[in-house]
């Protein structure tokens, strides 16, 4: 009996770790091709770079056509002179990557802080229109955006709202549905008493929501900082036809250089640009991996 | 009560505050353009300023598109098999991750990890992958419809297992550990324990993963412009990929685009209203 359990055991073992290579095999292969002369990716991908096949330049090249980072970086990173600045290829102060990290952080924060102050205003207020607007957001959480992707786009643009600054307030929009929905579920089983104790004792709403409510709310509001922070990181249609070429975030940065290229693609400097975008996120994993988890989970079981 | 009904007067002064900004930028990005976009369906247009009404036209038109019909049966298709795939696996790897061996939470971490990759990316990692095995044979992933079927089925695999197998762990976890014991102590197998209680157990979990893989796979976009652009000759294209090409990639279609949008938006809703029966009907049985 127990020498067929460890039989067994070490058959699971098997299978999981062959998984686990299938697994972290694409992301492997990516990261020594990424090594390698342009010539030898396309055509043989699998094999690692030797000293024939080595390239050291790609990520160079990859930051510069790119505009992974922003003209100082650059030229400290590559020595690119004064040169580049006058080319078709001018770098802007602010790269990709400090574009997405900008659009990520105040977007997040700003829709953590409207969103928390709507859903507990919706729940603690006994108006009709307060209903309907919560019934609204939770369909808006199952309209696909192609349903608005051309009329948004287009107001959006009517409204000078398609700059890096103005997509904060559209990402504010569109994260309304999934964030008042968590953030409604969580208040709803927050007990009144503690903020009917405070406002009686002379503190106005908003202070009673800054010190009594907003720091109960901190789980879910992880959560929701989680789930946003994914989405808006990855995202890749709703910033292309928003600020398209001209303000590239990481996605856009990445999809533009394959659809500008027309085959003469340089291998190289796409693979350093493929690993250079996945870097942030396996380090934003590896230091939230239990709460990235739980949050997924969450998200997933409310939603 | 007295109290309430004192403080919700209080509150409502406050408004503005509370509401305002979301209110705000959820009618400009969101209601606008919705009621827009509806209307705009019934329009001929090229851009919103010159809207001129030609009735059920679009729809009619849009219906009538191979392309869109084409696009329909391969997302149906897509999606069909991805849910099926995904959740099988993902379920295996839950009751193997949950068998309190050492090594889980490593595993655990492994398979995840796809999931926070954006879909641009993961895309172009499978072109690379992909079209080197199939460059083994001389051909490459835009050589045939049936190539670009499989390989966004194993990038959808490679994406969503962990994220399914994360919620479908977290369903194992929750069942009472003396329900399985009491089983093994009335002599049931392993296979029994499966059948007659881990799975009852866990359907609300599988609930929530095949509606979650089914509404994924049926809008994706990002991994299949990535993976096939619709290549060969849009017959790789998913629904969401072929309204984003009638609208940008074809001249004077905006209103053909919009109409095929609000079908896709009707089924996506239709999808979700089911998801909601079900599980409203799960809760009234408890």
């Amino acid at each position: 009996m127990n020498k067929q359990k460890t039989v067994l055991q070490a058959i699971f073992y098997i299978i999981l770790t062959a998984l686990a290579i299938v697994f972290i095999a694409p992301i492997i292969i990516v990261a020594f091709n990424s090594f390698k002369n342009k010539l030898y990716i396309m055509s043989s991908p699998f094999e690692l770079p030797n000293s024939n096949t080595f390239e050291g330049s790609n990520y160079l090249r990859g930051i510069v056509s790119s505009g992974f980072f922003g003209k100082d970086i650059t030229s400290m990173l590559t020595g690119f002179s004064d040169a580049w600045e006058n080319s078709v290829n001018a770098l802007s102060p602010i790269g990709a990557f400090g574009r997405s990290l900008f659009i990520t952080v105040f977007s997040v924060l700003l829709i953590l802080l409207c969103a928390s102050m709507c859903a507990w205003y919706i729940n603690r207020s006994d108006s009709k229109f307060c209903r309907l607007f919560y019934n609204i957001l939770v369909f808006s959480m199952v309209v696909p955006f192609q349903m608005v992707m051309y009329t948004m786009t287009s107001t959006v643009t009517n409204l000078s709202l398609n700059n890096p600054v103005g997509i904060i307030f559209v990402y504010l929009g569109f994260g309304a549905g999934l964030s008042v929905f968590m953030y409604s579920g969580f208040i709803k089983s927050v007990p009144f008493e503690i903020e009917e104790a405070a406002m009686i004792d002379g503190c106005n709403p908003i202070q009673t929501f800054f010190k009594i409510v907003f720091p109960i709310l901190k789980p879910i509001t992880v959560t929701v900082a989680i789930l946003e922070t994914m989405w808006i990181w990855n995202d890749y249609l709703l910033p292309y036809l928003v600020l398209g070429s001209r303000f590239k975030t990481i996605p856009v940065a990445v999809q533009l250089t394959m659809q500008g290229a027309y085959g003469s693609v340089d291998w190289g400097a796409f693979m350093a640009m493929l690993v250079l975008a996945i870097i942030p996120i396996i380090i934003f994993y590896l230091f939230g991996q239990k709460y990235i988890i739980d949050g997924v989970i969450a998200g997933a079981v409310k939603g | 009560m007295q109290n309430y009904k004192m403080l919700n007067r209080k509150l409502k002064k406050y408004s503005p505050v509370f509401l305002g900004p979301m209110l705000i930028a959820f009618t400009t990005v969101f209601i606008v353009p919705f009621i827009m976009g509806v209307y705009l369906s019934f329009c001929k247009f090229t851009t919103v300023d010159n809207a001129v009404f030609n009735g059920f036209e679009n729809f009619i038109n849009a219906l009538s598109d191979t392309n869109f019909l084409n696009a329909l049966w391969f997302t149906v298709k897509f999606t069909a098999v991805s849910v099926i795939t995904v959740n099988v696996i993902a379920f295996f790897l839950a009751l193997l991750l949950t068998r309190k061996m050492r090594g889980s939470n490593l595993f655990r971490t492994i398979f995840f990890m796809p999931n926070l990759i954006g879909g641009i990316v993961l895309g172009y990692i499978w072109n690379l992958i992909i079209n080197g095995v199939l460059g083994l044979m001389g051909v490459d992933i835009t050589y045939s419809a049936t190539y670009g079927f499989w390989g966004l089925v194993i990038l959808m695999n490679w994406q969503m297992i962990g994220y399914m197998m994360v919620i479908y762990i977290a369903g194992i976890q929750s069942i009472p550990g003396s329900l399985i014991e009491a089983s093994h102590i009335d002599g049931a197998s392993a296979f029994q324990t499966l059948k007659s209680i881990i799975i009852p157990m866990i359907m609300p979990s599988v609930t929530i993963c095949t509606f979650l893989t089914l509404s994924n796979s049926f809008k994706l976009f990002d991994q299949n412009l990535a993976l096939t652009n619709g290549a060969p000759n849009r017959e790789t294209a998913m629904m969401a990929l072929d309204i984003y090409n009638t609208f940008y990639g074809s001249i004077g279609q905006q209103g053909v685009g919009q109409a095929k949008a609000v079908i896709f938006a009707i089924i996506v809703a239709l999808i979700a209203w089911i998801q909601l029966r079900i599980t409203r009907a799960r809760e009234e049985q408890l």
